[in-house]
């Protein structure tokens, strides 16, 4: 046997309590130094893998048989103190979500000290000099008085960098980092990978990073492995499985991440007719002001993109013109008429002609209904209709969305996350509405997923001649659908204009950050980005 | 064994015994009683026989008979009281937490000024004044008990109001019926179901209790407080009398929370989940 193999996981398999197999045989090598990349879309059991490299499986699910071995000890055969003696110390988690993963009734030094005095490989004041080195290391602002501060207290690419401390804080040999920047901005995650990349290179740890994102796992991964519903499709160097990919699958996934990249396939429906237009709003929550002066128009068949950070105010620009929230002066004229800003101001037909289709479609969508209430109800609501004309309308929007008809006796339970969106967008098109706003309408859904919905949204705008007003904070779903960009920065539009003069020639210094900090489909992009800032600085 | 799809243990397979027993034997009194709810069949406290199960009572009427008809009578006005209770703490609680604003501040200081009277004296307070009538203690009780029902429903509201499918619902134009009865309520039903268990249980006591001071459902009817009051001076005797009927409502207590324990460890988790450490 190798002996730089470090992990060895043989024969892996998890089941659910109710008998599913959720993780099947999967074998899993790890060397010591090396970075594997586990990638597949959600529900491939990626997740259950990482935690399972720590013997540990999720409430529901337990581990039914294979093998986990850890230098050679296989840890499935120790008992609990022994597991103990393992997790933290020679394998550590980082977590996606590091706002829920800390305490926030303790300092960021106490938890990231914790685990290093509690398995008594250092002293408190010793524990406590190598988190400021971390910090320091991590690039964290204020490294010695940094761990002073609460969770509540940084923001989320610190505590998520606060969180790669704490788990290198026992010098572990393996690491796992499970989304580690799937939860952060495009300009901030491009940070956070840098360090946590030269973390991983400095201390020479060995590390499974788990991503849906290719192009973010090329950055760091030696090799990757791809999975699917739990089942490993293929592995391989990270250069062969980008360029030269054994199975039809993994081909699928790199082709739509790189031609999202690529491809503008906005299509040709626009219409010189101005929908609707915003005018000078200001909009506040409290004494914030969260949009600060903001017009824009669309057009008749037009898709107009407003991407922007959390917290640059684009969601509060969707709640405005939909009517959830009132702005405080502006103007807005839905086809020449003004709008009212107060939803109860507008009458049942207004409101039928603007639609909303929400990010998460699981929260969407009243689980206690079936897909033909849900579809149904806009009909009979808007237009009056019949029971046997709302069935009839639903089966047409069933269609149209390119659903299955028996899907209707479904409830929410029974969908994907897919189908679940489509069913969303059957809703706010059976109000036949001139305008749909769209919210983040992929960034919950898998790759391959979000590429079908684009499609299908790019179908019904030239069959049915609508217009979007896209809200989001990927720049590869602006590419691939808008046909204006608007790019919004603390409650302002830095840059509003074709969706090709942005990308193309982005004037705005932020216009520029942010496109140049999506991850792009090359091995080497974030070394050269990494280099490119040295030069820079110096 | 398997309950709508999910395991049954032990405790509640014997609660749903002992409760489905008593509702039996609530339904169909008058047909299964041994003897007629007021009839003389035997002398003051009569030992227990084969002719008279649970011995006589104070004034030589059948013990068991008494309690059937005891328990039919103190289950129905629980029943009654906490369904009541529901409908006027649902509909108030969801409207609440829906509207907000000042009608929700109006109902929660409402609420807050009636729970900081202690139940028990306010009811008194209240069939002190108008008299002990079935009508007039199912008014009050129920009033006095919806407060706390109120609770709930406005924190499963808040829950549920502010989910995206409501949010779509409003943004369509519902009006309030609609919003609440289908897209909250549906989605409340399983806590408000165990709730309800849990709040029979309370009134089911508080009758129990009110009866035996005096103040409950008023003789000749029979009612299981009333008749551990009847009976009380038994004890002095070392006659087991009084027993019978407050075990009854022990019993019946305990039941129905048995069963409503192990509805609350569904809805509480999937079935067997744990994490492996």
């Amino acid at each position: 046997m190798d002996e730089h193999i470090i992990l060895n996981i043989k024969g892996l398999r998890l089941e659910s309590v109710a008998g599913n197999v959720i993780v099947d045989n999967v074998d899993l090598q790890l060397r010591k130094g090396e970075v594997l990349g586990l990638i597949g879309e959600s529900g491939a059991g990626k997740s259950t893998i990482g935690l399972s490299s720590m013997c540990y499986a999720r409430a529901g699910v337990h581990i039914a048989g294979g093998e986990v071995s850890l230098d050679g000890t296989n840890i499935r055969t120790l008992d609990t103190e022994g597991r103990r003696q393992v997790r933290g110390k020679r394998i550590a988690y980082i977590a996606q979500s590091a706002a829920a993963a800390f305490n926030p009734a303790h300092s960021l030094m106490d938890q990231v000290c914790e685990a290093p005095v509690l398995h008594k490989l250092m002293t408190r004041p010793q524990a406590e000099a190598w988190a400021r080195e971390l910090f320091t290391a991590l690039d964290l602002p204020n490294p010695q008085s940094f761990g002073a501060r609460y969770p509540h207290q940084v923001s989320g690419g610190q505590l998520q960098r606060a969180m790669a401390a704490m788990a290198m804080s026992c010098r572990p040999d393996v690491l796992v980092l499970d989304e580690p920047t799937t939860a952060l901005d495009v300009t901030t995650q491009i940070e956070v990978l840098i360090l946590l990349k030269s973390l991983i290179r400095q201390y020479q740890t060995a590390a499974l990073y788990i991503t849906h994102d290719l192009a973010v796992v090329a950055q760091v991964a030696d090799r990757i492995k791809v999975l699917r519903h739990g089942k490993e499709v293929e592995e391989g160097l990270t250069e062969q499985i980008l360029h030269h990919a054994n199975q039809d699958y993994t081909a699928r996934l790199v082709a739509v991440r790189g031609a999202a990249a690529s491809e503008r396939a906005a299509p040709d429906t626009v219409k010189a007719q101005t929908v609707l237009s915003v005018k000078d709003c200001h909009a506040y929550y409290g004494d914030f002001h969260v949009v600060r002066g903001v017009s824009l128009d669309v057009k008749l068949g037009e898709t107009v993109a407003v991407v922007g950070e959390s917290g640059s105010g684009k969601s509060t620009l969707a709640r405005i013109i939909t009517g959830l929230l009132a702005p405080r002066s502006g103007e807005i004229v839905f086809q020449g008429k003004a709008l009212p800003s107060a939803l109860v101001g507008r009458s049942k037909e207004l409101k039928r002609t603007i639609q909303l289709v929400y990010q998460i479609p699981d929260v969407a969508i009243n689980p206690r209904q079936s897909v033909q209430d849900i579809v149904g109800r806009p009909v009979e609501f808007y237009f009056g209709a019949g029971r046997a004309e709302v069935l009839a309308r639903a089966k047409e929007l069933m269609t149209l969305v390119e659903l299955p008809q028996d899907f209707l006796q479904r409830r929410p339970g029974q969908l994907s996350g897919g189908q679940k969106q489509r069913v969303c967008i059957a809703r706010a098109l059976a109000a036949k509405p001139d305008l749909i706003i769209l919210d983040e309408p992929t960034s919950a859904l898998d790759p391959l997923v979000a590429e079908e919905i684009l499609t299908l949204l790019r179908k019904l705008q030239r069959e049915l001649g609508l217009s979007y007003v896209l809200i989001t904070h990927d720049l590869d779903v602006v590419h691939r659908i808008a046909h204006r960009t608007a790019v919004m920065l603390q409650g302002q539009f830095v840059a509003f204009d074709e969706t090709d003069k942005i990308f193309d020639h982005p004037e705005h210094p932020y216009t520029q950050k942010l496109i140049t900090a999506v991850p792009e489909m090359r091995v080497d992009w974030l070394d050269e980005v990494m280099a490119r800032r040295q030069t820079a600085a110096a | 064994m398997k309950l709508f799809g999910h395991k049954l243990t032990v405790s509640a397979a014997i609660g749903m015994a002992v409760v489905g027993l008593f509702v039996f034997i609530s339904l169909f009194t008058p047909w299964i009683a041994p003897y007629s709810e007021s009839a003389n069949v035997a002398g003051t406290w009569d030992e227990p026989s084969a002719k008279l199960l649970f011995g006589a009572d104070q004034i030589g009427r059948d013990m068991l008979t008494r309690m059937m008809y005891g328990s039919r009578m103190t289950i129905g006005v629980a029943l009654a009281i906490t369904t009541l209770s529901f409908a006027i703490g649902i509909l108030t609680g969801l409207v609440s937490a829906v509207v907000g604003g000042w009608v929700d501040v109006f109902f929660t200081r409402l609420v807050d000024v009636m729970l900081s009277i202690p139940s028990l004296i306010f009811a008194l307070i209240i069939l002190g004044v108008f008299g002990s009538s079935i009508p007039v203690l199912i008014m009050t009780i129920a009033v006095l008990d919806s407060t706390r029902v109120f609770r709930l429903a406005r924190a499963l509201g808040m829950n549920l109001t502010v989910m995206e499918y409501v949010e779509a619902a409003r943004l369509r134009g519902e009006g309030l019926w609609w919003v609440i009865t289908r897209e909250i309520l549906p989605n409340a039903w399983a806590p408000l179901v165990s709730e309800f268990g849990l709040r029979f249980c309370f009134n089911f006591l508080f009758i129990a209790g009110l009866s035996f001071l005096g103040l409950g459902i008023q003789p000749p009817y029979a009612d299981l407080g009333g008749m551990v009051r009847e009976n009380a001076a038994a004890i002095n005797f070392g006659i087991m009398a009084p027993i019978y009927p407050a075990t009854a409502i022990a019993l019946l207590t305990v039941s129905v929370n048995l069963v409503v324990d192990w509805m609350l460890s569904i809805d509480a988790r999937p079935s067997g989940a744990q994490a492996e450490l």
